[in-house]
């Protein structure tokens, strides 16, 4: 921890030691936690405060990915690499496998979104896990900011937001009967930019989309789509080649890319301070359906 | 909108520092604009954010956009026109990260309030010109001191309505300093503002060449609350016990756990509780090396010169300044729960710092009307959103102290051990 005045605490060390204040409280009160690791920034960071939270000891629980199937090669590529370094155990819920299986049906529009939340409870299901790590933040999204740190989810992985309990204090409820579970958000205080100053701070490696790079491009509904084997030109489309960079790694087939110069962490954080669109709203085609789009994925068991 | 527009943080603002506060008031009293306001003058607004207000708003015919609709996110919110819940808000000045804990003024008024408050350094309450003190106004000051906020600012809005009258904001203020008197508030600070106009809120006003205050955003930003924390008395609740099953580190075992108040050092004597065997602190460590010291809010994991049996729940002190070791506690409870009252005789989990233990209600002395403060010693239970004097005894010794000398070793939850809701908020007064 940096002090520049005795007993000062910085903003980012505060908000450090209470994420891993959370993880160890779920650590102490669950005996099944498990944390969502999608290879995207958030995710990176809340397992950065988990290393820390237990250091010397190893990072106490498996990483779960759901995977859409629609991933950037180079997301997945550093997924496999950190997991390695961390010794962690790693459990896939696959999206096409479950579409083989048949336990849910690719939609017409061939979007994973909403899909992948059955293939999410059913990987909860299958390994009991009850306590689940997500790196979702309040400042995201309106519906979001009404999210407790310890989120109650009944036996089908609902979130009913008319019926949270208060969250007082540090003192976090947990308890929950057999087959509920508790979605837990150690980084609910973070902001974009926090979550960007902590990178720089702790030095934390990323996939390499996050830092401006050349990509063939199209504009859709004025976003930049890469085109990859996910997503082609429609009819009037112009593929061009765009210095781009990733706000957010989501769906590759949903998710856009923001024009960016930015290509160091630095250059990162001062993009992010004076941009004037939240990351969602940047690159998230599947936030843009409706008002409430957000509230209704959650309330069906989505983070 | 005409203010100056302050710089958002760069890399300067890793060395800012954290303030959280809580809103208090109703759409009537302009908090929405008031927040609105806040975020557009320290570039926290976005511009798409803005839009779907503004598309939102035009949708519904509003006659202005409602910058309610920036927190009210749910989908029932917007139904209903009103908020359900307690919304959290993020912005940032070059000196200081704030978190806002926006508590609505109607619904669930109390047990929104006082959980908005609970991890407050400040309490931001509004009260309209024109209409001056109300119930409401009275209602949020008493719920900050019940919660010790540290900081209390009243924020007389809507000067524009009454011609930026000093003597009416005198009044005001006046009327809410004698009542505040009353209710041992540590810090008050009254400010006159116009939320829609941006008055005295990013910079001070030349409407108001009378006041000689800071603007509400200056005061944000330097009201001292590094001395809020108690440095004094050495509290450590064990979180996690770490022992690593490692060849590479071995006979590690490290007591981890958030520091609640008090400084401690390597080499410093302490006690543990509820044991009451002592050792000596023989480092601090946290991932990224050890520290020479630990202080309030840092999480760290301490290691002891001797092998005593110590778990979850278990507390680090000083030999000559210990918390009570009671079962028998006395406290304010806020009852928070509408699907049954707490009553004599129930029995409840009751969660305080890292130890969870069972809990009998032996008493109610009274049942505090948070308006009129009146005390009714006949009431027999408390209902949703009301507040009473409880006696009760735990299952075992809960490590505690008074909720107005220590606000984490002096608060506890109280939990249905059927329905496992959140029904109670409690500070305690005494614990023997």
């Amino acid at each position: 921890m940096s002090q520049t005045k005795p007993y000062r605490v910085s903003h980012l060390d505060a908000l450090e030691a209470e994420s891993i204040f959370v993880m160890r409280e779920v650590m102490a009160e669950f005996e099944r936690p498990v944390l969502l690791f999608s290879g995207g920034k958030d995710s990176i960071v809340m397992l950065r405060l988990a290393e820390k939270a237990f250091a010397p000891a190893r990072i106490p629980f498996p990483v779960m990915h759901v995977d859409t199937g629609h991933n950037f090669p180079e997301v997945l590529e550093y997924r496999d690499t950190r997991v390695a370094e961390l010794g962690l155990n790693l459990v896939i819920a696959s999206v096409p496998e479950a579409i083989d299986a048949g336990l849910v049906r690719e939609l017409p529009d061939g979007t994973r979104n909403r899909i992948q939340t059955p293939v999410l409870l059913a990987a909860v299901e299958k390994y009991r896990f009850d306590a689940l790590f997500g790196g979702a933040r309040r400042d995201e999204e309106k519906a979001r900011a009404k999210e407790r740190m310890f989120s109650f989810r009944d036996e089908f992985g609902q979130w009913d937001p008319k019926n949270q309990r208060p969250e007082l204090w540090s003192l976090y409820n947990g308890r929950h009967h057999a087959g509920e579970s508790i979605r837990v958000f150690p980084l609910s205080n973070w902001t974009e930019l926090d979550v960007w100053h902590y990178i720089a701070k702790e030095n934390i490696a990323l996939p390499s989309i996050y830092y401006a790079h050349d990509r063939e491009v199209v504009e859709r509904d004025g976003m930049f789509y890469a085109v990859n084997e996910f997503i082609t030109a429609r009819a009037g489309e112009v593929v061009e080649t765009r210095r781009v960079r990733y706000r957010t790694v989501g769906d590759a087939s949903q998710t856009a890319a923001v024009l960016s110069d930015a290509d160091t962490v630095d250059k990162v954080i001062d993009e992010v301070a004076a941009t004037r669109i939240t990351e969602r709203g940047a690159t998230r085609g599947d936030d843009k359906v409706s008002e409430a789009a957000m509230e209704d994925r959650k309330r069906e068991g989505y983070f | 909108m005409s203010q100056a527009v302050l710089e958002p943080d760069t890399s300067a603002a890793r060395g800012m520092d954290l303030l959280r506060f809580a809103t208090a008031g109703s759409v009537d009293d302009g908090k929405s604009t008031l927040i609105g306001r806040l975020l557009y003058d320290t570039k926290s607004l976005f511009s798409d954010q803005l839009e779907a207000v503004e598309a939102v708003s035009a949708a519904r015919g509003d006659e202005y956009t409602n910058l309610a609709l920036l927190t009210d996110g749910l989908r029932a919110e917007r139904e209903q026109g009103i908020t359900i819940d307690v919304a959290y808000r993020y912005f940032a000045t070059p000196r200081r990260k704030f978190i806002i804990a926006d508590t609505p003024g109607h619904i669930q008024y109390t047990r929104n309030m006082v959980t908005g408050a609970s991890t407050a350094d400040l309490a931001l309450i509004l009260v309209d010109a024109r209409k001056g003190l109300v119930e409401q106004s009275r209602r949020h000051a008493f719920l900050t001191s019940l919660l010790r906020v540290p900081h209390l600012v009243l924020c007389v809005n809507k000067m524009d309505l009454v011609g930026w009258d000093k003597e009416v904001y005198d009044r005001i203020a006046d009327e809410f300093t004698s009542f505040a008197a009353k209710l041992d508030i540590g810090d008050l600070t009254i400010i006159p503002i116009s939320a829609l106009d941006g008055d005295n809120i990013a910079s001070r006003s030349e409407k108001s060449p009378w006041y000689e205050g800071p603007s509400l955003l200056h005061h944000l930003e330097h009201v001292h609350i590094a001395s809020d924390r108690n440095l004094v008395d050495v509290r450590f609740p064990v979180q996690y016990v770490i022992r690593p099953q490692s060849t590479v580190v071995t006979d590690y075992r490290g007591y981890a756990g958030q520091v609640a108040s008090g400084v401690l050092k390597p080499g410093d004597e302490v006690m543990v509780l509820p044991s009451g065997m002592t050792s000596t602190i023989a480092g601090i460590d946290t991932a990224d090396g050890p520290v020479a010291e630990a202080f309030p809010p840092m999480s760290v994991t301490v290691r002891l010169a001797d092998e005593i049996d110590i778990s979850r729940g278990d507390m680090l002190c000083r030999p000559h300044n210990a918390p009570a070791v009671a079962q028998d506690i006395e406290a304010m409870i806020c009852w928070m729960d509408e699907t049954a009252p707490l009553r004599v005789g129930g029995k409840y989990a009751i969660k305080h710092t890292t130890r969870t233990a069972r809990t009998v209600v032996r008493g109610l002395q009274y049942r505090l009307d948070v308006n009129t403060l009146h005390r009714d010693e006949t009431a027999d239970g408390l209902g949703l959103n009301e507040i009473g004097r409880v006696k009760l005894r735990t299952t075992v010794p809960l490590l505690a102290d008074e909720y107005r000398r220590n606000r984490t070793t002096g608060g506890f939850i109280l939990i249905d051990e059927t329905t496992n809701r959140t029904v109670g908020a409690g500070m305690i007064i005494e614990a023997q």
